[in-house]
C-alpha cells in the first residue's frame, strides 16, 4: 500500500496542474436567482443524496457538519456546508459544489476524501446541483469550523487522492443507456449518483475503493452492506419491486426491517422520495440478475445448532417468535430473509452486540426497537446464535466464530462508533 | 427566589395515560403544550428491554417501577376517632413514577362501565325507591352518561388495541361477549387472546351454572396492530410478566406502545422529567389559574404560566394538588360541607383458590387474559331481597405464575417448614383463583384531606386518607364471594377454599391501584369539584382529567373509562373552551 | 464454607469450581457462572454470628429434603445478605420520618428501624433470649427449640427489647420465600433449586405456541435472566 501511495505521490503534482488546467475552462453559466420551485427541488435531491446523514452530527445543528465517519483508516469529520461565510461555504459558487461534486475538489482545488461520495456524486447533472445549491443557500448560517481528520500518514495528505482517483475514479456525468427504459434510466441515476449505494453496497478494496463487483454487497467497518443484486437468498432475488418501494419509502415490509445506518438512510433520505422515483429504483435493482454462487455444503455442527437453536428460544423468541417467522410489519421475519443470509455476518453480529431501532417514517412513526445484547449473552452464545440463526428453518448461510464476535466488540467501542 | 419561564398554552401535570392523550388531542388542535413529569423518562427500549425485565423481586418485590413512599406519600386511617398515619412502604395500592404512568406498569384489563352506573343514583331510586340508598351514602349521577362517552370508549379501544369479543353491537346481544356490557357502535380492534387451562376450566364451570362467561376485554394485542395513530403494536407472546412490569415487546397498550412515538415528534409539545409540580397558580381574584410551580432535579423552583392547567396526576395526587393549591372548598366530613377530597373510593375484591388435578401451567399468561362473568355487576340483577348496593364481576385471570407472589396454597397448607414446601412443590402448577372486583359506593367518612403532623420532602402536609370498608361493601363482596364458590366447586377441583374480604380495608396487601374520587364530577357544584367536562366549577381554566372524577367506584377496573373521559376531556376543550374560554356550564 | 453435611451440595461445590468448556476450543468459565453457582463473594452486611442465626433460621423455614436443597443450600443467607446491604436494607425508597407511632394491624409498618437495622437489632435480642432461656445459641438448639422460638417470633409471645418480633419474623419469612424464589442472580434459588421445587420454568417470553397445550408438561429447561447456568450451556 505505502508503495503503491509513494509511487502515486511522485506522480500527482502534475495530475494537480493537469485537473487544474481543465477546471479553468469549466464554468458554469450565469443565471437569474433560483425561485421556490428550484429550492424545493434542491432540497428534494438534498434528501436523495442524503447529506444530512454525514453533514449534520448527533444533537448537531443541521448541516453544519463534525460527524465522525468511520474509515478503515481513521475518522473523517464531515465539513458545514451551511452558507457561513467563515467556517461555511457561504463563499462558494455553484462552479465550486459542482466541481466538488462532479471532481472531488474543493474551492481551493485541494482534495476531497472519498468519505465525501464524489465517486458517485459526478453522474449528477449541472443542474441538479444548481438546485441543491439553491436549497443549501437557504439554510440558516451555522459558525463551525471544521475538525481536522485522523489520518495516519500518508492519508493525512490529501495529495495522495490524486493518485487514488487516477486509478479508481470514473468522473463523468450520468449517460443514459438507450436499451433500457426511462424507469430503468431514472433509476440508474438515483443509483448511481445521489443514492451512492455503492458507497455501502459495493465492498471496498484495501484502499477503500469500490472496486468490487457493483452492488453485490460491501464490508464497512463494523457492518456489511448486503447485496442488492438479484441473489434469492442473499440478495433481493426474493422481494417484489413494490417490496422494494415499501421497505424504502416506510422502513419496513413484509420481511424485514431496516437497522444500523441503513435505517439512517431511510430516515433521512428515501423515505422522501416520490412514489415514482422509488418505482424507478426498484426496476434498475430488479434488473441485476442473480449472481452464480457456489452453494456451500457445509452443515452447522451439531452442538453449535443445539446451543444456538438453545440461545434462540431463550433471548430471540421473545420477539422473533419460535420459527423465526417473526411478526409481518413490526419484527422482521428470520426464516428466509436475505438480511440475514447476507453473504457477511458483520451487520448480524452488530445487531445482537448494540440492538437496532427501525426508522420512524412518516407512514411508519414507530421506530420499534431491539436491545442490546451485549451484556446478556457472550461471544460463544452469540456466534453459535447468529450461526444458528443464518443456518435455520431453511437458511443457509456461512457461520460465524466467537473471534468474529469479540472483534465486533472491539469495533463497537471505537470511537465514533454509533 | 423561582424563575419565571415563558407561557405555553397548556401545561399538564404529570406525563402519564390521561396527559399523553391530552397532549395528542390538544396540539393536533394547535395548541402548544407541555407536560411536567416528577419522575424520569421511560421507553420500552431499554427500560422494559426483554433482557432484563422480567425480574419479580426487582420490579413486583422492591417495586422497581413504582413512586417512592420517601419522597410522597399519604397517611391513612380507618376512621375519623384514629389518627392517620404514614403508609411507609407501597402495600395496598401502587402508584407510578415516570413517563407513561401506571399505564405502564397496568395489566391491561380494560373495561367499560355500565350505563347504569353513570346515573346509580337516579337509577337506584327509580327501581328500589328513594329509601333503598343509605343516608351516608352519598352517590350521585356523573353528570354524563354512557351514550355521551360510547363514541370516547370506541376511541380509546381504538388506541390501546383491545382484543376481546363485543357482547352488545348496537343493541344486538352478540354470543360469546358479555351480553351485559352497554351497546357499543362496533367490536374491538382485535379479537380475544388465546385461552389458558384454567380459563377454559373456569369457562365451562361458569356455563353449567347458568352463567355466560365471555373473555375479558385486554390492552394486550391478540396480534400486530397498528392504532388510530399509525403506531403499530405487536403481538402479546403471553410472557407472563404483564402487572408491575413494562412490555418488552409493544403487546402492552401503555403512552410509549400507543402514543409517544407520534407525540414526541411534534414541535408543539415538549416536557420535562424530574420536575415535580408542587402548586396551580391562581391570580388575586382565586378564579383564574396563572399555571403552576415546578421544582426541578436539582431543587430550583420555577413558574411556568400556561393558559390552561390540566391536573393529569394520579388520583389522589390530583386531590392533594388542588388542596395545596386552594382550589375549591375542602370536604369537611363533620359539618358535611365542601367538595375537594369527599366522594373517595376504592374497590373491593375476594378471591376463591382452586386446586385442579389439571396441570395449568400458570406462568403462561397475560396481564387482561381472563374469563369473567358480568351476571352480578352493577345492577344487572335484583338488588331488592339482598340490601345492598352496588356488585362486580367474577373472573378467572391468568395474568402469569410468578412464583415468589403469584402461588396458591390449600387452606390447611403449613405455613413454613417441610409441610410448606410439600405444599408449594404439589400446588404451584395445578392451582390458580376465582376473583371477585366489587364496586365501592361513596361515602360520609370516606374522604380525603389535609394531615395535620405528617410533610412530603417540600414541606408540604400529606393527604390524609379516611376510608374503611363499610357493611354495604362486605355484603356485597360476600355475595360475590358466595357465587365465586359455586364456580370453584363446578371446576371439579381437589379442593377450593374461598377467601372472602374480612374486617377493616388495611393499607398492607396489594389489592388494586383503583383509588378513585376527591374531585367528583357532577352537575352540582355543592356535590362536585368538577363539571361534566371535567373543567373545575371554581377555577374555569383548570381541568381535572384521571379516576379522581369518578363520584363513586364501578364493579370494573377503572383505566377504560379514565382513558375514555380523558379523549372527552379533550374534545370538549378543543371544541367548546377554545372557541369561548370560560365556564362550559352555568351551574 | 463450613459444614458441607450433604454429599449433594459437596458435589456441587466440587462440580462448578471446574470451569466449563466453551464451545470453540478457548477454555474459559462462563462470565456468569458465579452468578448462577454457590462461589460468591462474602458477606456485605452480615457478621458471622449473624450468618450463623440466618443460616440456623433457614433451615428451619424451608428445610432440605431428600430431593430439593432447603433455603440454607439455596443460598437464601447469602440473598438476605446482599438484600440488606442495598438500598432495600436502607428503606431507600420509604417513608421513614417521623413521629413515630404504633399503628393498627391495618396501618401497616410503623418502626423506626429500616430493615438491616431491625434484622441486627432483633438477631442481637434472639440470641440474648436464647442465652437467656437455652444458655445456648440459636444454632446450638435442637430444631424442636428452634421451631419454639421462631413460633413465638411470629405470634409475638416472644418480646424482644428492642425490636418489634412479629415485625421481624414477617420480614424474615417474607426475605426467606423472596431468596428461594428470586432470579438467583440475586444470590438465593442457587442452581434454581426453588423454581425446580415448584416446576417454575423461569423467565422466558414466549408461549404462544405452548398456552394452548393445556395440561401437557412445558420441558424446557429452566433459564435465569443470565442464561440458563452451566449445566445447559452446551444446548443439552
Amino acid at each position: 500500500m505505502l508503495a503503491t501511495v509513494a509511487l502515486a505521490l511522485a506522480a500527482c503534482h502534475n495530475d494537480n496542474q493537469a485537473s487544474s488546467a481543465q477546471w479553468a475552462s469549466t464554468v458554469l453559466p450565469a443565471h437569474d436567482a433560483p425561485g421556490f420551485a428550484t429550492i424545493q427541488r434542491g432540497l428534494y435531491l438534498v434528501r436523495a443524496g442524503d447529506c444530512a446523514s454525514c453533514h449534520t452530527a448527533n444533537n448537531g445543528a443541521p448541516f453544519a457538519g463534525g460527524h465522525p465517519v468511520l474509515t478503515p483508516f481513521g475518522i473523517i469529520y464531515s465539513t458545514n456546508i451551511t452558507p457561513d461565510e467563515d467556517t461555511g461555504i457561504g463563499k462558494w459558487s455553484e462552479t465550486d459544489l459542482y466541481r466538488a461534486m462532479h471532481t472531488g475538489l474543493d474551492r481551493q482545488k485541494n482534495h476531497l476524501y472519498p468519505a465525501m461520495p464524489y465517486v458517485w456524486y459526478t453522474k449528477v447533472t449541472p443542474d441538479d446541483v444548481r438546485a441543491i445549491k439553491a436549497y443549501l443557500d437557504t439554510l440558516k448560517p451555522v459558525r463551525q469550523v471544521n475538525r481536522k481528520p485522523e489520518l495516519p500518514w500518508p492519508m493525512s495528505d490529501r495529495s495522495v487522492m490524486g493518485a487514488w482517483n487516477k486509478m479508481y475514479f470514473n468522473e463523468g456525468t450520468f449517460a443514459p443507456d438507450a436499451r433500457k427504459s426511462a424507469a430503468w434510466n431514472r433509476g440508474a441515476y438515483l443509483v448511481e449518483g445521489l443514492g451512492h449505494c455503492g458507497a455501502c453496497h459495493t465492498d471496498p478494496n484495501f484502499a477503500g475503493a469500490p472496486t468490487g463487483k457493483p452492488l453485490h454487497g460491501g464490508l464497512l467497518v463494523g457492518s456489511f452492506a448486503p447485496s442488492l443484486a438479484g441473489g434469492l437468498r442473499d440478495g433481493l432475488g426474493g422481494w417484489t419491486a413494490p417490496e422494494i418501494v415499501e421497505y424504502l419509502k416506510s422502513g419496513s415490509n413484509d420481511k424485514t426491517a431496516a437497522a444500523g445506518a441503513m435505517a439512517e438512510v431511510i430516515a433521512n433520505s428515501t423515505q422522501h422520495l416520490s412514489d415514482s422515483d422509488l418505482a424507478d429504483i426498484a426496476t434498475y435493482l430488479k434488473d441485476m440478475p442473480a449472481p452464480t454462487s457456489k452453494s456451500d455444503k457445509t452443515d452447522l455442527a451439531q452442538n453449535t445448532r443445539s446451543l444456538g437453536a438453545a440461545v434462540y428460544v431463550d433471548n430471540c423468541a421473545a420477539c422473533h417468535m419460535d420459527n423465526g417467522q417473526g411478526q409481518p410489519q413490526v419484527f422482521p421475519q428470520l426464516k428466509g430473509s436475505s438480511a440475514v443470509q447476507a453473504a457477511k455476518a458483520e451487520t448480524m453480529i452488530r445487531v445482537v452486540l448494540a440492538g437496532a431501532g427501525i426508522p420512524a417514517t412518516t407512514s411508519k412513526p414507530t421506530g420499534l426497537k431491539m436491545p442490546a445484547f451485549n451484556e446478556k449473552l457472550d461471544d460463544d452464545q452469540i456466534a453459535a446464535v447468529v450461526s444458528y440463526i443464518r443456518n435455520a428453518w431453511g437458511n443457509h448461510a456461512s457461520f460465524v466464530s466467537a473471534g468474529d464476535v469479540a472483534k465486533m466488540r472491539t469495533n463497537l467501542r471505537k470511537k465514533g462508533s454509533e | 427566589m423561582a424563575t419565571k419561564l415563558p407561557e405555553v398554552d397548556v401545561v399538564l401535570i404529570g406525563f402519564g395515560l390521561t396527559a399523553s392523550i391530552l397532549a395528542q388531542e390538544l396540539t393536533e388542535a394547535g395548541l402548544q403544550v407541555l407536560a411536567l413529569e416528577r419522575g424520569g423518562f421511560r421507553d420500552t427500549v431499554p427500560d422494559f428491554s426483554t433482557t432484563t425485565i422480567q425480574d419479580e423481586l426487582r420490579y413486583a418485590v422492591r417495586n422497581g417501577l413504582f413512586e417512592e413512599p420517601e419522597r410522597e406519600t399519604l397517611t391513612f386511617r380507618n376512621s375519623m376517632d384514629q389518627t392517620a398515619l404514614p403508609m411507609r412502604h407501597l402495600g395496598s395500592f401502587l402508584p407510578a413514577a415516570g413517563v407513561g404512568g401506571a399505564a405502564v406498569h397496568w395489566n391491561g384489563q380494560h373495561w367499560r362501565f355500565l350505563p347504569s352506573d353513570f346515573t346509580i343514583r337516579s337509577h337506584y331510586e327509580k327501581r328500589y325507591g328513594k329509601n333503598f340508598i343509605p343516608e351516608n351514602m352519598t352517590i350521585q349521577d356523573w353528570g354524563v352518561t354512557y351514550d355521551d362517552l360510547e363514541p370516547y370508549y370506541d376511541r380509546f379501544d381504538y388506541l390501546n388495541g383491545v382484543s376481546g369479543h363485543a357482547g352488545n353491537i348496537n343493541g344486538a346481544i352478540q354470543p360469546g361477549g358479555n351480553p351485559f356490557e352497554g351497546p357499543r357502535k362496533r367490536g374491538y380492534p382485535n379479537p380475544p387472546l388465546k385461552r389458558s387451562a384454567a380459563t377454559v376450566l373456569f369457562d365451562k364451570a361458569a356455563k353449567e351454572n347458568g352463567f355466560n362467561p365471555f373473555p375479558c376485554p385486554a390492552s394486550n394485542a391478540s396480534q400486530p396492530y397498528k392504532n388510530i395513530y399509525g403506531v403499530q403494536m405487536g403481538a402479546c407472546t403471553y410472557c407472563g410478566y404483564c402487572e408491575w412490569f413494562g412490555c418488552g415487546n409493544y403487546s402492552k397498550a401503555s403512552p410509549q406502545t400507543t402514543i409517544l412515538p407520534v407525540l414526541l415528534k411534534k414541535s408543539s409539545f415538549s416536557y420535562r422529567t424530574q420536575c415535580e409540580v408542587t402548586r396551580i397558580n391562581l391570580d388575586s381574584t382565586g378564579k383564574k389559574a396563572t399555571g403552576v410551580t415546578y421544582v426541578d432535579a436539582q431543587g430550583r423552583e420555577f413558574v411556568q404560566p400556561a393558559r390552561i392547567v390540566i391536573s393529569c396526576a394520579f388520583a389522589q395526587h390530583n386531590v392533594h394538588m388542588l388542596l395545596l393549591s386552594k382550589i375549591g372548598q375542602p370536604y369537611d366530613p363533620v359539618a358535611n360541607t365542601g367538595v375537594v377530597g369527599r366522594n373517595y373510593a376504592y374497590q373491593i375484591t375476594s378471591s376463591v383458590d382452586v386446586f385442579t388435578n389439571e396441570n395449568l401451567n400458570p406462568f403462561m399468561g397475560a396481564g387482561a387474559l381472563g374469563q369473567a362473568i358480568d351476571e352480578f355487576n352493577g345492577d344487572n340483577f335484583d338488588h331488592s331481597a339482598l340490601g345492598f348496593v352496588g356488585g362486580g364481576y367474577i373472573a378467572l385471570w391468568s395474568t402469569g405464575g410468578r412464583p415468589i407472589l403469584q402461588h396458591y396454597l390449600p387452606r390447611d397448607t403449613p405455613k413454613r417448614g417441610a409441610g410448606w414446601k410439600k405444599g408449594m412443590q404439589e400446588n404451584y402448577l395445578k392451582a390458580c383463583s376465582i376473583a371477585t372486583h366489587g364496586s365501592v359506593m361513596s361515602y360520609r367518612d370516606s374522604y380525603l384531606d389535609l394531615d395535620p403532623t405528617y410533610r412530603d420532602v417540600y414541606g408540604n402536609p400529606l393527604l390524609r386518607m379516611t376510608f374503611d370498608y363499610h357493611k354495604n361493601e362486605h355484603d356485597m363482596s360476600n355475595f360475590l364471594t358466595d357465587k365465586a364458590t359455586l364456580i370453584a366447586k363446578a371446576m371439579k377441583p381437589r379442593s377450593y377454599h374461598a377467601k372472602p374480604r374480612e374486617g377493616h380495608y388495611s393499607i398492607i396487601p396489594y389489592q388494586t391501584t383503583h383509588n378513585t374520587g376527591g374531585t367528583a364530577m357532577g352537575d352540582d357544584p355543592k356535590t362536585s369539584v368538577v363539571n361534566r367536562y371535567l373543567q373545575c366549577w371554581d377555577v374555569p381554566n383548570v381541568f381535572v382529567v384521571g379516576s379522581s372524577v369518578f363520584p363513586q367506584n364501578a364493579g370494573y377496573n377503572p383505566t377504560g373509562t379514565v382513558g375514555a373521559l380523558a379523549f372527552w376531556a379533550a374534545d370538549a376543550i378543543r371544541n367548546l373552551y377554545m372557541k369561548n374560554p370560560g365556564p362550559l356550564v352555568q351551574a | 464454607m463450613d459444614s458441607l453435611t450433604s454429599r449433594r451440595h459437596f458435589l456441587q461445590a466440587v462440580g462448578l469450581a471446574v470451569p466449563a468448556t466453551a464451545l470453540f476450543g478457548c477454555s474459559r468459565p462462563s462470565p456468569h457462572a458465579d452468578l448462577i453457582s454457590a462461589n460468591l463473594p462474602g458477606p456485605q452486611f452480615l457478621s458471622a454470628e449473624e450468618t450463623r442465626f440466618l443460616d440456623a433460621a433457614m433451615e428451619q423455614l424451608i428445610p432440605e429434603d431428600a430431593d430439593h436443597p432447603g433455603a440454607r443450600g439455596a443460598g437464601v443467607t447469602t440473598f438476605i445478605d446482599r438484600q440488606l446491604s442495598g438500598p432495600y436494607g436502607m428503606a431507600q425508597t420509604w417513608y421513614m420520618h417521623g413521629p413515630w407511632q404504633k399503628g393498627t394491624e391495618e396501618q401497616g409498618y410503623q418502626s423506626k428501624l429500616n430493615p438491616a437495622q431491625l434484622y441486627r437489632t432483633a438477631i442481637r435480642d434472639i440470641e440474648a433470649y436464647c442465652q437467656q432461656k437455652y444458655h445456648k445459641r440459636f444454632d446450638e438448639l435442637p430444631s424442636a427449640s428452634r421451631d419454639e422460638v421462631l413460633h413465638g417470633l411470629e405470634s409475638g409471645d416472644i418480646k424482644l427489647p428492642d425490636a418489634p418480633s412479629k415485625e421481624f419474623f414477617t420480614m424474615l419469612w417474607k426475605n426467606t420465600q423472596e431468596g428461594y424464589l428470586a432470579d438467583p442472580m440475586y444470590g438465593g434459588n442457587r442452581d434454581f433449586a426453588g423454581w425446580k421445587l415448584v416446576g417454575f420454568p423461569g423467565p422466558r417470553y414466549n408461549y404462544v405456541a405452548d398456552i394452548e397445550q393445556y395440561g401437557k408438561a412445558y420441558t424446557l429447561p429452566t433459564v435465569g435472566l443470565k442464561g440458563r447456568g452451566d449445566l445447559d450451556r452446551n444446548g443439552g
